[in-house]
């Protein structure tokens, strides 16, 4: 599945990246923990998390994740934004807690 | 497979602490070192999370660190040595949850006592030495598989 196809399915919002929408999407993980990201995530995974920060671009980029979708309508800092579009990194928002949206991508992508 | 390099490859890149925002700098260009050079894309993910965890760590805890790197035509060493506080004991630091980091740099979700296990995890071999108020020397060795 492609994440445009999660985007539509979602209704997420894009922030960063539309290049990366046509990422294949191979299975998705959960986690706000970045090492437990770093160390269990897959390449190809879409990452649903509630941080914010810089670090999240690097963790995406090292991992070759396909995008990251920030939870609970959590505002993302301009600067951050300008760093994803800069390293290639997508990510999208969405106003549904980590439950409901990994519920969704369950259902999607099992 | 061997690598089809001439002769070993060397570089290194400083990290400086507490700089959270450039924080995978060095772990970013040794992987795109590693893509171009077409390295087994094992290898590539296990260094880049072994490489990463080192990283946040000076970044968390120390003053200033290096990252070294000695590609070879069979396989990859990583050194990181830093200028921090040094680990009191390395036994206790290796267990898993275990951490010392404080309670901002948790919140960002780092701090979860699962960087150094995850470098071992991650590397073939994997040594630490660590001196209490000097630093602390990260030896990683990940071989290419035959």
């Amino acid at each position: 599945m492609k994440l445009s196809d999660i985007v539509e399915k979602l209704s997420l919002e894009v922030k960063t990246c539309k290049a990366g929408l046509e990422n294949e999407v191979k299975g998705a993980y959960v986690s706000d923990l970045l090492s437990d990201v770093m160390g269990n995530s897959k390449d190809g995974d879409v990452w649903v998390t509630l941080q914010t920060h810089y670090n999240i671009i690097a963790v995406a980029g090292l991992k070759n994740l396909a995008g990251i979708i920030i939870v609970g309508n959590r505002p993302v800092q301009d600067e951050i934004l300008q760093k994803a579009e800069s390293e290639n990194v997508t990510i999208l928002v969405t106003s549904l807690t980590a439950f409901e949206t990994a519920g969704k991508l369950y259902q999607l992508l099992k | 497979m061997a690598l089809d390099i001439d002769h070993p490859i060397e570089g290194s890149f400083q990290i400086i602490g507490g700089n959270f925002d450039t924080a995978g700098a060095a772990s970013s260009q040794l992987k795109s070192k590693l893509v171009e050079l077409n390295v087994n894309e094992d290898v590539i993910r296990h260094a880049a999370i072994a490489t990463f965890e080192a990283e946040m760590n000076v970044i968390i805890y120390a003053a200033a660190g290096r990252l070294s790197y000695l590609i070879t035509p069979t396989y990859i060493e990583i050194k990181i040595d830093d200028m921090g506080p040094g680990i009191k004991d390395i036994e206790q630091a290796m267990q898993e949850g275990y951490s010392t980091a404080p309670e901002w740099v948790r919140a960002m979700g780092w701090g979860a006592g699962m960087g150094l296990p995850n470098m071992k995890k991650n590397s073939d071999e994997f040594k630490v030495d660590s001196v209490v108020g000097e630093g602390t020397l990260i030896e990683m060795t990940l071989n290419f598989p035959e």
